[in-house]
């Protein structure tokens, strides 16, 4: 069978009785058994879990809750009670939780069907899937390339059409990142707005969790399942954005992001969807946000010195592996963070970046509030998908990914990552949306107003 | 060579609150089976996060208010980074910069400050294996941190132990040290004499070193503790060598202490602000309700008792000390107005250990007061057999000497086995007398 690319196909074909459940299923794992080998994707499928869930599903035979039906994969990294979960680290190869994480009960009390969980760079700590300690995974789009990172697994998933929806984190564009590169629909929600609760730490400040899907429909769809309180996660608050109905909506493009180092295929194609929004009257203004050019120092700093705490319980005593099983990039992380956290070395490195980052902060804001743009246009990255091997011996540039990822981290400002083409090597293209925080109903707004006008229809790889 | 003494505390009291200080586990874990009081949270699991316990604070807050702390409007906890076995998440979540409370006193004593934080679990060692047990890990502890201001172990025991009965008073902990729920650490240095402080006052010059002492679990230790270690400083110093920057301990059987970990260089504990925990802002409201609920405290109960029962200070001492026999007290006065009686009898007859409620010690009271007498014909013949039998006092009597009615009552007493009137045999006696 074909499998339907959204959630509504998916519940209408289910409601109509044009396939079952078990049948999904069986359709999902025919595909992860024909491609799963060579794209090294998931490192857990739960095909068990995944029947029982079907087979309940198909009993009741209601598909009434918001994600009945829809198989889900789930990154590594988050918990989930009695199925290993290795962060992709080999650390914790055969740390099995007692716990699941609230976004995974969340997403499983809504109707899910869980499937698997995904490959990812160990501890997300990467931008290519290349430093997963299971090794990398390819991109469906095309195997010399890689999918994205470090929820490669949960991008790679959804253009090899092994699932219907998948979860990521996003410490520095983890999520928008294969998003990005796979042509699919993600969010980086505010912070504060999705519990962290049961999903592996990397930097507490700046972590995020978020969906992965081929639709903005389908994205707000799990957003909404998964955001809110849950009495786990203190920086959690129930806050509801702006939801009113705007007339005219008003982008700032940040004149620093649009530079030189900027792929020129990217640079084209972003004006191409300015045009397109431009069309629909949407108004565009230059904006300055000159400390952002800080943010990837800013967060080599903070992110390390968070890393370096987060990842102390792993000291061999418990969870299976000792040390020596950390991968290269964790000990980098590690030694880089306990350094500028070290006396002596506090003020002049965390402290000091920590007041970069409220200046980042208060500039963003700043265009929020005075220039009165509801969002910011960025590219995701400075390049389209880059090859396998590329980059992994050069840190420094792996680590330049991300420039255009920081800013929303840091701000802990929402961030919505959508497709508008395909390079001329037919390598996925797409561009972030940021808001002020909790502006993700307008953020969804206007990817669908953009979306629209270009009649975007999913696609998978194959 | 004469020396100062300085010493500053570490006072670690563990609150009575429900739970620990980030989970909902039992915060009590005395006696409890190792590890059944565990979670994710406190195991500091994967994934798992902190929630502030809001009891805790409050109990801080109460503590820092009773001692005339300065509380902060804006609070945060941060992590502070060391390996031990029984410290699930290899740093331990406490406060630094901009802690609960500032400032304050105790007995004239300075406070640095009063903070809030996790304790670590416990290692069991038992044939040659090592175990750990989770149940303390996580719970909520108050760290109360003097300034060197110290200068003799009566000081110190007298501190500490006003500490303790604030900590009750104020019902936010046991402050038991044989159980554990109060913790001491004592500084130690001495100060050339000469450049010795005024009392109360930091030292303008402190000297270059200070001595850890540790793992002092009760008033008894603390005293013989803090003594030898004064002693050893003084043997070192007066034979000319320089003390060494460590922590020791107290050994009970060879009254010395010992070396535990050398401190010559300083742990680097890379604190940094706990980011999963949103910065504390307490409300001025919130401080003036915590204020509004303030139980009487000791010194207040000892004026009050001075003022009102117009009891001696030992007696003050002795029923103030102990909170449930002060209230016991208090009540059992509300009921009778023989103050002294009650005290006495709670003191020296322990009388409130029978009787548990204190009607049952004032009905005791009234029982006492108000014997049934024999009649006065008796009486009266007690006295005639009496002065019969002692013809040569009453003419003592006659004589001037007046103190040998005393005597003469005794003798009536003891002939009616004590149930007579004493009021009634003294009239009738003087009225026989002088008849």
């Amino acid at each position: 069978m074909n499998t339907p690319l959204t959630i509504k196909e998916t519940q209408d074909g289910l409601k109509q009785k044009k396939f079952s459940a078990v049948e999904l299923v069986d359709a999902y794992l025919a595909q992860i058994k024909k491609y799963n080998k060579e794209y090294n994707i998931f490192l857990t499928v739960t095909e068990d879990l995944a029947y029982a869930k079907a087979k309940e599903l198909d009993k009741i035979g209601k598909f009434d809750e918001p994600l009945s039906g829809v198989t889900i994969a789930y990154k590594d990294i988050f918990l989930t009670k009695d199925i290993r979960t290795t962060a992709g680290s080999k650390i914790l190869e055969s740390y099995v939780p007692v716990y699941s994480a609230t976004s995974v009960k969340k997403i499983e009390n809504a109707g899910a069907i869980p499937i698997g969980k995904l490959n990812c760079d160990a501890f997300a700590h990467g931008s290519s899937g290349e430093n997963s300690d299971f090794g990398a995974t390819l991109n469906p789009w095309d195997k010399d390339y890689i999918p994205g990172g470090s929820s490669s697994g949960s991008g790679a998933v959804l253009s090899a059409n092994m699932s219907l929806i998948s979860t990521g984190t996003d410490t520095c564009g983890s999520i928008r990142l294969p998003a990005n590169y796979n042509y699919l629909v993600s969010l980086k929600p505010t912070y504060g707005a999705v519990s962290r609760y049961g999903v592996i730490a990397m930097a507490s400040s700046l972590d995020t969790v978020g969906p992965l899907a081929r639709t903005i429909e389908d994205v707000e769809t799990i957003f909404n399942v998964i955001k809110g309180e849950d009495g786990f996660d203190g920086t959690v608050v129930n806050k509801k954005g702006d939801e009113s109905k705007k007339s005219k909506f008003k982008i700032g493009i940040p004149r620093e992001f649009f530079i030189e180092g900027l792929d020129s295929e990217i640079e084209k194609n972003i004006q191409e969807v300015i045009n397109v929004y431009k069309k629909e009257n949407v108004e565009f203004v230059d904006v300055s946000l000159p400390s952002t050019k800080y943010g990837i120092s800013v967060y080599y700093i903070i992110q390390p010195a968070e890393v370096s705490s987060n990842l102390g319980r792993f000291d061999g005593i418990r969870y299976g592996n000792d040390r020596d099983f950390l991968g290269e990039e964790a000990k980098r992380r590690i030694m880089l963070g306990s350094y500028v956290l070290s006396a002596g070395f506090y003020d002049s490195y965390y402290d000091k970046a920590m007041r970069v980052r409220s200046k980042i902060i208060s500039e963003v804001d700043q265009v929020f509030m005075k220039d009165e743009v509801d969002a910011l246009i960025a590219p995701v990255a400075p390049t389209p998908p880059f090859k396998l091997g590329e980059k992994i011996n050069d840190p420094l540039s792996m680590y330049l990914t991300d420039v255009y990822a920081a800013t929303a981290n840091l701000c802990g400002i929402p961030s919505l990552a959508l497709p508008s083409g395909f390079t001329k090597n037919n390598l996925p293209l797409g561009f972030q949306l940021m808001g002020p925080r909790f502006s993700e109903h307008q953020l969804f707004e206007l990817g669908k107003l953009y979306h629209k006008e270009i009649d975007y229809k999913p696609k998978t790889a194959f | 060579m004469k020396y100062t003494t300085i010493i500053g505390l570490e006072v670690h009291i563990e609150p009575n609150t429900k739970s620990k200080m980030f989970c909902g586990c039992p915060q009590n874990h005395f006696g409890a089976k190792p590890n059944s009081q565990t979670c994710p949270i406190c195991l500091g699991l994967p994934g798992a996060l902190p929630i502030a316990n809001k009891e805790a604070i409050n109990k801080v807050i109460k503590l820092g208010l009773a001692l005339g702390s300065t509380i902060s409007a804006k609070s945060k906890f941060y992590r502070k980074h060391y390996f031990y076995p029984d410290l699930a998440k290899s740093f331990q979540t406490s406060q630094k910069d901009n802690p609960l409370c500032v400032g304050g006193s105790l007995l004239g004593k300075a406070i640095n400050h009063i903070h809030l934080e996790e304790d670590a679990g416990k290692l069991i060692h038992q044939n040659n294996i090592s175990l750990v047990d989770f149940n303390r890990c996580g719970c909520a502890l108050i760290e109360l941190v003097t300034a060197p201001v110290f200068h003799s172990t009566s000081e110190v025991l007298a501190f500490t132990k006003e500490l303790q009965l604030i900590a009750r008073y104020l019902d936010i902990s046991g402050a038991d040290m044989e159980k554990g729920t109060m913790r001491l650490e004592a500084n130690i240095s001495l100060l050339l004499l000469g450049s010795e402080p005024v009392t109360g006052s930091e030292p303008v010059m402190l000297p270059d070193y200070k001595v850890e002492l540790k793992n002092i679990n009760s008033f008894r230790f603390l005293e013989k503790a803090i003594e030898a270690e004064i002693k050893r400083q003084e043997l070192e110093l007066s034979q000319g060598r320089k003390i060494k920057q460590e922590t020791r301990g107290y050994d009970e059987n060879t009254k010395l202490t010992f070396s535990q970990r050398s401190k010559e260089d300083s742990q680097d504990y890379r604190y940094f602000p706990e980011p999963d925990i949103p910065p504390i802002e307490i409300q001025e409201s919130r401080i003036q309700e915590l204020e509004s609920s303030l139980p009487e405290l000791p010194q207040q109960k000892r004026e009050g008792f001075e003022k009102q029962y117009n009891l001696s200070k030992e007696y003050i001492e002795i029923l103030v000390s102990d909170l449930t026999r002060a209230n016991y007290f208090e009540k059992a006065c509300k009921l009778n107005k023989n103050y002294k009686l009650i005290a006495d009898l709670m003191i020296n007859k322990k009388l409130d250990e029978k009787y548990l409620e204190p009607a049952g010690l004032v009905k005791k009271i009234i029982e006492l007061t108000k014997t049934d007498f024999i009649p006065a014909s008796d009486v009266e013949q007690g006295i005639r057999e009496v002065l019969s039998e002692n013809p040569d006092v009453i003419t003592s009597y006659k004589n001037g000497k007046g103190q040998v009615i005393g005597f003469l009552i005794g003798q009536v007493q003891k002939k009616l086995s004590g149930k007579g009137d004493p009021k009634l045999i003294s009239a009738k006696l003087l009225e026989a007398l002088h008849g």
